[in-house]
């Protein structure tokens, strides 16, 4: 299988960073970067994946379902809304957040919408504690998080693009 | 090497190789210290922390199975503070763990019970409901059940490292956490086992035990396996005469941890509702049960009548039944029927390569030496599937001592997971590799040869001629299809070699008939097949050939006989095998099969009936061993290590081997994990794995990014 040619020059650029016999050590920069690009991982990618770093597909599978991140067998929605409820966020409403987010959305934890657009996740610290409460959509953090801006994050979900 | 140091493990001084790992030279002392995911010889995981103990000047516990011992450490193993560490971690690992005691495999002979039984962790504090997962089938050998899984990942680095299947991985983590199988729902592997044994509790289990007996109660017999030709040693369970499992938990004899799914599952032929289990005689064109007695008496009958008019008499020997069985035969054929026509199915060429090397010595590999050579090469052999132990020593070779691995095949194998050159030829052309490899091959300190019998004949000489040029030391093995191949060629089955590899001609041995000639001999009088199946792909010319079976299946042979006799199988009698490495290993009675009788016995018992007892001798292993011992060159081998349970290699015959074989009567049947011979076409599990019957050089078994 061939990727983009910038995700191809992506991977090769990783690769490059480290010994031939540590090239593995790239597995998880390689699976982040072909998830964004293709926004799911497939059997076929993990065996690909694990071809270009020389471990058996199994091994490929095994750093997806540790890293939570790393969204396996199930994709996420192309706008994924992840909300802390870690103890800075928790102190700070970010549980109520979640809760609000999950009514809206018609969305539990790791659910997608039937569309595929949207997602949610219920996630731990994201490094953010100063700025608590905190959401990430995609890469993009959120500081100081109320009600209300949470509501007009949701409501703009859709509009982006 | 540097110099050992010096340390204290309470209180007791010893001395140990720097670097060793602390929970090692503790327990070659003799002090246990527990350890869950440490399992010697496979690289740490520090999952468990089973192992914590005291070392003065470190602020907290130590993990023993990390730490290496260092000049003038102070160890203490049993202190409470350890013990309170190890009952607390226990009570974290029994959190989720059901009490399945009374009812698990493993009760009785269970790490975790054991550890809690020392430790106390009986009562836990955590009220919270129990995190349950379903148990599971992945294949129609192994169980999962993660409830009873304390996450220690021997089962995926045995799997990985230990076998190179890489069929378990770790999905998840936290209380998600658990082993998969490659296949997501279930494995794609070679079904050995292995990670069952290696579990320390009852997360895995086979289907062929599970639930079947608890470990007490049943008779535990260290024999070897009777499948292929590399002897691992496998402990059988045995209840009421039924085998109920097999397994090498002790690691003792040659193969340690190791056996493969035969060793380990395919023992199930031996309660086949197809033994025979009465002899047979053919009347009325019809085989029909007989009495030991009259079946017998038929069979010596003939024999007799036969001998007395001049006609010609064949005998079959096999290569699945004791060296005892087989030496008894041919003094039977060649003193008592006066003929020279006694023949086996010929699989590797080691009477060549005796020849080729006669007047050295030490020019012959062990098992023990596919694990410590610095180089090995493999020449015509899908090991991983034919010669399973052959290439686990081969690979923990190279995990332990980065052996280098060279291979000349005719597609992909296993060790090209590890190789460091690899050639790949058109069969029959495997000679020609072994130029490409020659400057790297001759820049190694010493080099182990193994060939299978793609390398015959003359092309044994040219590989040894090779062997010498290249100017280090060379050693080889020879490779043979079934468990006592070897021995039967030692055993003098061929018309013209006797025991030992003496001439027969030169001792005035009339000449004698191969099994293809007997075959085909027009004139042939009786056909007297012993635990073989000469005519599984052959006729017989003569029609009229009277003919003898023993065998514990009604096979090809035994169809077209005139008397059948039911033999038992290699698990129901004691005596001795010899290995693909010339290795003389003790097999002992394990189980009873109603009706059927040893070989040796049933040889006897027609040498009675004929009245030749007094030529033959005692049919008692224990008598004919010390004869063997006595009167076959090379096997004056040590009792001791026989009888303890070891393996005492051969001397070879040290002379030249003057016969021309004709190199057509070598073939190797070509048995994979899946196969074997007769045997297997009745072991059942055998039969009911999704890999079988499997072929060799295949992809699948080294998995294809390999080869990118
Ligand atoms: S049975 Fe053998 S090959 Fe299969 S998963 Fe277990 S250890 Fe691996
Ligand atoms: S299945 Fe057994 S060997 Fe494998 S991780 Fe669980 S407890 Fe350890
Ligand atoms: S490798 Fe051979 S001897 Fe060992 S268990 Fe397998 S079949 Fe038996
Ligand atoms: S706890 Fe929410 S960002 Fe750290
Ligand atoms: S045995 Fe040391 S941590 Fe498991």
């Amino acid at each position: 299988m061939t990727f983009s040619p910038e995700l191809e020059a992506k991977f090769e650029e990783i690769i490059g960073k480290y010994p031939p016999e540590h090239k593995r050590s790239a597995l998880v920069p390689l699976l982040l970067f072909t998830q964004d690009e293709l926004g799911q991982i497939t059997a076929e990618v993990i065996a690909e994946v694990a071809k270009r770093v020389g471990v058996f597909p199994l091994q490929v599978e095994e750093v997806l379902t540790y890293y939570s991140m790393l969204h396996f067998p199930k994709p996420m929605g192309k706008k994924h809304v992840q909300i802390c409820t870690n103890v800075s966020c928790q102190l700070t409403g970010g549980e109520e957040l979640y809760k609000q987010a999950s009514r809206k959305l018609g969305l539990g934890h790791k659910e997608v919408s039937a569309d595929g657009e949207v997602s949610l996740e219920e996630v731990e610290c994201i490094g953010a504690c100063s700025w608590a409460p905190a959401i990430q959509i995609n890469y993009d953090f959120h500081h100081n998080v109320t009600p209300e801006k949470l509501d007009e994050l949701l409501d703009g979900l859709r509009k982006l693009n | 090497m540097a110099d050992p140091v010096k340390l204290t493990i309470n209180g007791v001084a010893v001395e140990a190789p720097q670097g060793k790992l602390l929970i090692e030279v503790a327990r070659s002392m003799g002090t246990d210290i527990p350890s869950f995911c440490y399992y010697e010889g496979y690289s740490q995981a520090a999952a468990c922390r089973m192992c914590l103990v005291e070392i003065e000047g470190m602020p907290k516990l130590m993990t023993a199975c990390t730490q290496p011992v260092s000049e003038g450490m102070v160890v203490r193993t049993e202190t409470p503070q350890v013990a309170e560490a190890r009952k607390s971690m226990l009570e974290f690992v029994l959190t989720n763990h059901p009490l399945d005691c009374p009812v698990c495999d493993k009760g009785g002979e269970c790490e975790l019970q054991d550890a809690t039984m020392r430790y106390g962790a009986g009562e836990g504090r955590f009220l919270e409901m129990k995190f349950h997962h379903e148990e599971r089938q992945w294949s129609p050998v192994v169980y999962y059940d993660p409830a009873r899984c304390i996450l220690c990942f021997r089962c995926v680095r045995v799997c990985g490292e230990g076998l190179g299947a890489y069929a378990l991985g770790v999905s998840e983590r936290a209380v998600g956490e658990e082993i998969v199988p490659n296949g997501s729902d279930h494995l794609d592997c070679d079904e050995c086992g292995l990670c069952i044994d290696i579990c320390p509790v009852g997360a895995l289990t086979s289907d062929s035990y599970r639930y079947q007996a608890r470990p007490w109660e049943m008779n535990h017999v260290g024999t070897i396996c009777t499948h292929c030709s590399n002897g691992c040693k496998t402990t059988l369970g045995v209840r009421n005469d039924r085998i109920l499992r097999g397994n090498n938990r002790d690691r003792s004899g040659i193969n340690g941890e190791f056996l493969c799914v035969k060793g380990r599952y395919a023992f199930d032929f031996n309660e086949s509702d197809e033994r025979l289990t009465t002899p047979m005689i053919r009347s009325n064109g019809e085989l029909r049960p007989a009495s030991w007695s009259d079946a017998l008496r038929f069979a010596a009958g003939k024999l007799k009548q036969v001998k007395e008019a001049g006609g010609k008499i064949g005998v079959v020997g096999s290569t699945r039944i004791t060296n005892e069985e087989n030496f008894y035969l041919q003094k039977f054929a060649r003193e008592v029927l006066g003929t020279n026509s006694i023949d086996h199915q010929r699989s590797g060429d080691v009477v060549t390569l005796l020849d080729a090397l006669a007047g050295r010595s030490g020019a012959l590999a062990t098992t023990e030496d596919l694990y410590t050579a610095k180089a090995v090469l493999v020449i015509g052999s899908d090991l991983a599937q034919q010669h399973p132990l052959v290439a686990w020593q081969i690979r923990t070779n190279w995990r332990h001592h980065e052996s280098h691995t060279y291979t000349i095949t005719q597609g992909p194998v296993r060790e090209d997971l590890h190789s460091f050159a690899r050639v790949r030829v058109e069969p029959g052309r495997e000679m020609e590799g072994l130029e490409t490899l020659r400057e790297k091959l001759a820049a190694e300190p010493e080099l182990l040869i193994v060939f299978g019998d793609a390398v015959k004949g003359e092309k044994v000489r040219e590989l040894v001629a090779f062997g010498d040029s290249l100017g280090i030391p060379v050693k080889y093995v020879c490779l043979v299809d079934t468990v006592n191949a070897r021995g039967a060629m030692d055993m003098g089955l061929m018309p013209e070699l006797l025991p030992g590899y003496r001439v027969a001609k030169d001792a005035g041995q009339p000449d004698g008939m191969t099994i293809p000639e007997m075959l085909a001999a027009r004139d042939l009088s009786v056909l007297w097949s012993v635990g073989a199946d000469p005519l599984a792909d052959g006729a017989l010319a003569s029609e009229g050939a009277f003919v003898i079976v023993q065998d514990l299946f009604l096979t090809d042979t035994a169809r077209r006989a005139d008397v059948v006799f039911p033999s038992a199988s290699l698990y129901e009698k004691s005596g001795t095998v010899t290995n693909v490495c010339g290795e003389v290993q003790r097999v002992k009675r394990a189980a009873q099969t109603m009706g059927a009788k040893a070989d040796l016995e049933i040889i006897g018992l027609l040498a009675k009936e004929m009245g030749v007892a007094p030529v033959m001798g005692p049919w008692m292993t224990d008598k004919v061993f010390a004869e063997l011992m006595r009167t076959v060159p090379g096997y004056n081998i040590s009792l001791p290590v026989v009888t303890t349970g070891g393996a005492a290699q051969t001397l070879p015959p040290g002379h030249r081997i003057p016969v021309q074989s004709d190199p057509a009567l070598i073939r190797s049947v070509g048995d994979t994990l899946y196969t074997s011979g007769t045997l297997g076409k009745y072991s059942k599990k055998l039969n009911s794995l999704m890999e079988g019957p499997g072929k060799l050089y295949e992809e699948r078994t080294v998995r294809e990014w390999t080869h990118a």
